[in-house]
């Protein structure tokens, strides 16, 4: 039947037509086409995973920042502590130093006060001596300006030894 | 009201009269002096899924026109070129070596009275009606791709526009869903190949359900054209099979079965070319002729009141036409991947 006989000249025709487009469109249109999706898929991609990467990063430098934070304060804290310990150990063993001393001068102080007094005792007891004697040797000399007292006194004193 | 609906609804006005009036051939019955001829549907629908030496140039309100187009004759004694306008009408050429005449759409070499002289043997390599309609699809296909090609060049790397993103679905289409599944890894070296088979086999189907000129032919729906595809494939699969492909048409499992199933597999690597063939040229051809067939309906009953009921069906036909259009393509592409890939595929 003619329906199903291929026609030579067709078959000739569309075997060129079907080349030309094959070798045309395979090497200017499906090469450069497909090549260029795929390079749009893989940079989409690559994109995406880039997006992602990201993202984990910035959730990482989050968590960091945060642990910094934390350590940052808690060193602050341990800085003030210290701090604080240092400055009450000072001002206690300033406290202390300053009592010691004071209790040193105090005591000096008192030393000194007893030496001058004991000089200042023996002084007025040497005058006091020396006066003693003045007036001793004044009364006796006036005493014994008459002869009569002396022998009186002597004859007490002899009466005395003789009780004895 | 609707400026929009009643564009829509003129185009489909129409479109509905164009799928009407000026199929080829169905002016010519009332040419002839106004003298009705029986009307014979055959004769329209073969001529119409056949092939011709005229382009009809038929459009809505334009009559019918026949613009004759190059034959090319290689005869026993050389080429014989000449245009196809000579043979009108059933007239006789005189050519440089014989004499030819259109016998049933076919050139015919002729002898001194006029009678048909069988002994001269000249093969027709003619430019016809489908040979010109496909050189046009080609052209149109080179002109869309070679722009979306440099559409990419010139956007690289950004989003698909205009024609380009129209296109990009289809190619991706091919690739994602015919080319990957069955080829595998290998899919890279037959993409070429798949896409071209595809839109050739797509644009021809579209190009012939428009009513009229350029459209209106049947190149998919034809032997020859199927045929070639069929024997690309059949080379294709056969060139690039490996040897577990080899190995299981000529050593089949368990010995004894050699003298049934080398016999059985050597019809095989040739029944799935041809299973394509039939199956693209019936399918297209079958829409034309229902089509066809619907629309002569109007003038076997002689009555405008058909009509409706004829156009009705028509333009069902039509939207079935065009799932066909795609489907038949993508049917064409998907087995010619499943066959490359069954005789590529690496067993282990």
């Amino acid at each position: 039947m003619d329906l199903v006989t291929p026609a030579i000249g067709l078959v000739f025709w569309a075997t060129i037509c079907f080349g030309i487009l094959l070798f045309i469109l395979g090497k200017f249109a499906w090469k450069p086409i497909l090549a260029a999706v795929d390079e749009r898929e893989k940079s989409i991609e690559s994109a995406l995973s880039r997006a992602e990467a990201a993202k984990e990063e910035m959730a990482r430098l989050t968590s960091e920042n945060e642990d910094l934070l934390k350590q940052a304060r808690a060193e602050r804290d341990l800085i003030l502590r210290e701090a604080k310990q240092l400055k009450d150990h000072i001002i206690s063993e300033a406290k202390e130093t300053a009592n010691v001393e004071g209790t040193r001068m105090i005591e000096r102080a008192r030393l000194e006060i007893d030496n001058q007094k004991a000089l200042a005792m023996a002084d007025v007891k040497n005058q006091v001596a020396t006066l003693s004697i003045n007036i001793a040797e004044k009364i006796l000399r006036k005493q014994f300006e008459d002869q009569h007292k002396q022998d009186q006194l002597v004859a007490d004193l002899l009466k005395e030894v003789k009780l004895k | 009201m609707n400026l929009k609906l009643f564009r829509i609804s003129l185009i489909c006005a129409f479109f509905l009269l164009a799928s009407i009036f000026p199929k080829s051939g169905f002016s010519q019955e009332n040419a002839p002096g106004g003298k009705e001829k029986k009307f014979d549907p055959t004769t329209v629908i073969m001529e119409h899924i056949g092939d011709s030496h005229f382009w009809p140039f038929t459009f809505p309100f334009v009559k019918e026109k026949l613009i004759p187009l190059p034959v090319i004759l290689y005869t026993d004694k050389g080429l014989e070129i000449f245009s196809s306008g000579h043979l009108m009408d059933g007239a006789t050429y005189q050519g440089s070596y014989h004499s030819y005449k259109l016998e049933e759409n076919k050139i015919k070499v002729v002898d001194a009275s006029g009678n048909i002289d069988t002994t001269v043997r000249a093969l027709d390599f003619s430019i016809t009606r489908n040979v010109i309609s496909m050189m046009l699809t080609a052209a149109l296909l080179l002109i869309v791709f070679l722009n979306v090609s440099a559409a990419y060049r010139k956007r690289e790397g950004k989003a698909p526009k205009g024609l380009q993103s129209f296109m990009e679905p289809l190619v991706l289409f091919v690739r994602d869903d015919i080319a990957l599944p069955n080829l595998g890894a290998k899919y890279p070296k037959y993409m070429s190949l798949l896409l071209t088979i595809f839109f050739f086999i797509l644009i021809n189907n579209l190009f012939g359900i428009i009513p009229f000129f350029p459209g209106s032919y049947n190149l998919t729906g034809n032997i020859a054209v199927t045929a070639m595809l069929a024997v690309v494939i059949l080379f294709t699969v056969n060139l690039n099979a490996n040897k577990h492909y080899w190995k299981h048409i000529f050593m089949p499992n368990p010995w004894w079965l050699f003298p049934i199933m080398i016999p059985v597999e050597i019809v095989s690597i040739f029944s799935k070319p041809i299973a394509l063939m039939i199956r693209l040229f019936a399918n297209i051809t079958a829409g034309h002729i229902v089509i066809l067939s619907l629309i002569s309906l109007i003038f076997i009953f002689q009555s405008l009141a058909i009509a409706p009921v004829s156009i009705i069906f028509v333009v069902f036909m039509d939207m079935i036409e065009l799932l066909v259009a795609f489907l038949q393509a993508y049917i064409f592409t998907l087995l010619s991947a499943l066959f490359i890939g069954m005789a590529i595929e690496e067993h282990h």
